[in-house]
């Protein structure tokens, strides 16, 4: 297994075992604390037939505040992964924490919000309810509940929209919703399952924009599955790459693109390198440049 | 609540997305079509109420010159005649209706509450709903009024136990039948949400699976409501107290008294209607938010 390192500021570390890097973050991974950590975690489902392997022998660590992408073909596992770590599903083999905290007890702790490509908006209530539920479900107070709807519609820009429902809402204005409802309850840590995945190319690059800001001004740390290869290196300070039978982790690249995500970074030459990069990654060979013929 | 076990939850979930997209077309095409004012195919509003008044109109002239030729059976008397009768006989008719119309209404509250705690548990235990399905079924393939006879012998002459009860068990199975596969709609995109935010059963229940389920149980009772009139009205005809708009009609009917059967008719259409308007109205209330 090879190791594509991007010019990180770590470029001669060693792979810890052969599949994966730890702790490949820059200045702001040295905190000490650990948003998710997976130790060899497994996931198989039983069928009728046989069994299928999802996930195998996954080595995963997110620190706090930093931003990680889970990319790979369908079947890769990067959304059962995703839904193990927010204990939507449990883990068959290995161990999984979430702050030093078995998954379940991070999910009745509020650690993580969650959004998934189907904004998933109660259709029965407003914008501001719907940003409201995670709270209510918590049992917060009427009054702080309003203050914190009020200032989650500002961060997500849709403070003009807060008494409409869901159906009156564009795709890309229902998932800046489903956004500001992950954040409500201030957690740590945002789990994000191809959020933008059935949006627009020009809505989606401007909610990347928003979430990169988002990110950043809240500074929880995100685990974001995605497709796309530009948007995971837009938005990552690591990109893990996996594939697919059985579902693994095959190669991690640091993207070191730095603190702006800003629209000069989609046309800068670093960008693309790393764009080439986990793409080649992706398909497991050299993939020969236009200007390289 | 726990998800059956997916095998490949990825492509679980791009289906579900195509499906959201699909529906998220359609509600466009719907908006389109609304705003459009009326349309070229729909027809004009003034002339969408005016056409069945019209109809209405034509049908009641042809049976009165019907009636006026003197060929019509003697028990057919013209509308003129019993819409006089109905004037005349309010007092007693309003009384009448009153009784139909008060055991419809709690026969229909309580089928209504009793399926919907009986479809909630089994909705949620497997057992439960095992036990009910034959019932139910054994219910629905009875014809209710079948056994209003021993009812109203069971609770007597002077009681309207037996009537409500009948109207009762008509309006249950629909309300049943609705409200438990209401309560099956939920999505899975929602049930993980209400999952991660540490939800409990009945924070679930009460946020999601019973919103979900509010547009099925206006259905099912909009259709339990024109039941339990028909049963309660029905009921009358096999004995119990001597009032309520079945009876009357019973009554007269054999008596010859044609003009007063029909008004009594007359009473029994306009409880049903009344019964059909308001729950059409709460259904559409409820079911305004669709999902999305």
């Amino acid at each position: 297994m090879t190791l594509r390192h991007a010019q990180g500021p770590e470029d001669g570390q060693e792979p810890a075992d052969g599949t994966t890097l730890r702790h490949a973050q820059g200045p702001e991974g040295g905190t000490g604390e650990l948003a998710v950590r997976a130790t060899g975690v497994g996931k198989v489902f039983p069928t009728k037939t046989a069994e299928i392997t999802a996930l195998t022998d996954v080595e995963l660590e997110v620190a706090a505040g930093e931003f990680v992408s889970l990319i790979g073909p369908s079947g890769c596992g990067k959304s059962t992964l995703l839904r193990l770590i927010a204990d939507l599903d449990q883990a068959t083999s290995g161990e999984l924490e979430i702050f030093g905290k078995p998954a379940r007890r991070a999910r009745i702790d509020q650690d993580y919000g969650v959004a998934f490509q189907q904004a998933g908006l109660l259709p029965w209530r407003t914008v501001a309810a719907n940003i409201a539920l995670p709270l209510e479900v918590h049992g917060t107070a009427r009054p702080e509940r309003a203050a914190r709807v009020a200032e989650l519609a500002e961060l997500v820009g849709l403070s003009d929209f807060i008494d409409r429902y869901p159906d009156q809402l564009s795709g890309g204005m229902q998932q800046r919703v489903a956004i500001a409802r992950a954040l409500a309850t201030r957690p740590r840590l945002l789990l994000m399952d191809e959020p933008f995945g059935a949006l627009d190319e020009m809505t989606r690059e401007y909610l990347q924009s928003e979430l990169a800001r988002i990110a950043a001004e809240t500074g929880a740390a995100v685990v974001f599955v995605t497709h796309s290869i530009p948007e995971a290196v837009f938005l990552s300070d690591r990109v893990v790459v996996m594939s697919p039978r059985p579902g693994r982790i095959t190669d991690v690249i640091v993207t070191g693109l730095g603190e702006a995500r800003d629209e000069t970074l989609r046309e800068a030459p670093e960008y693309f390198e790393r764009v080439t990069a986990v793409r080649e990654a992706l398909h497991g060979t050299h993939v020969e440049r236009a200007n390289e013929r | 609540m726990t998800l059956p076990p997916v095998s490949e939850p990825a492509e679980a979930q791009k289906t579900d997305a195509a499906q959201a997209t699909v529906a998220a077309q359609d509600v466009t095409l719907r908006r389109v079509h609304t705003t459009g004012g009326g349309g070229d195919r729909i027809l004009p509003t003034w002339l969408r109420y005016v056409a069945p008044v019209v109809v209405g109109g034509l049908i009641l002239l042809l049976w009165s010159l019907y009636v006026a030729s003197g060929a019509a059976p003697r028990m057919l008397p013209s509308p003129a005649e019993i819409g006089a009768e109905f004037v005349l006989r309010w007092d007693i008719i309003a009384e009448d209706m009153l009784v139909t119309a008060t055991n419809a209404l709690v026969g229909l509250i309580a089928g209504s509450l009793l399926a919907v705690l009986l479809a909630g548990l089994a909705a949620a235990a497997r057992p439960v709903d095992g036990m009910l399905a034959p019932l139910v079924a054994a219910l629905a393939v009875i014809p209710i009024v079948a056994i209003t006879p021993i009812l109203n012998t069971m609770f007597g002459a002077s009681s309207q136990f037996g009537r409500q009860a009948v109207a009762m068990i008509a309006a249950f199975i629909p309300v049943f039948v609705n409200v438990l596969r209401g309560f099956r709609q939920t999505r899975p995109v929602h049930r993980d949400l209400l999952r991660a935010s540490a939800a409990t059963r009945s924070q679930t229940f009460r946020l999601l699976t019973l919103p979900t389920a509010l547009p099925y149980l206006l259905t099912g009772l909009r259709i339990a409501a024109s039941l339990a009139v028909i049963a309660a009205l029905v009921a009358e005809y096999f004995g119990g107290p001597a009032d309520g708009i079945g009876t009357a009609i019973a009554t007269y009917a054999k008596s010859g008294r044609a003009a007063l059967a029909w008004a009594y008719v007359v009473g029994g259409i306009i409880i049903g209607l009344v019964f059909f308007l308001v729950t059409s109205l709460l259904e559409r209330l409820a079911t305004r938010r669709s999902p999305v």
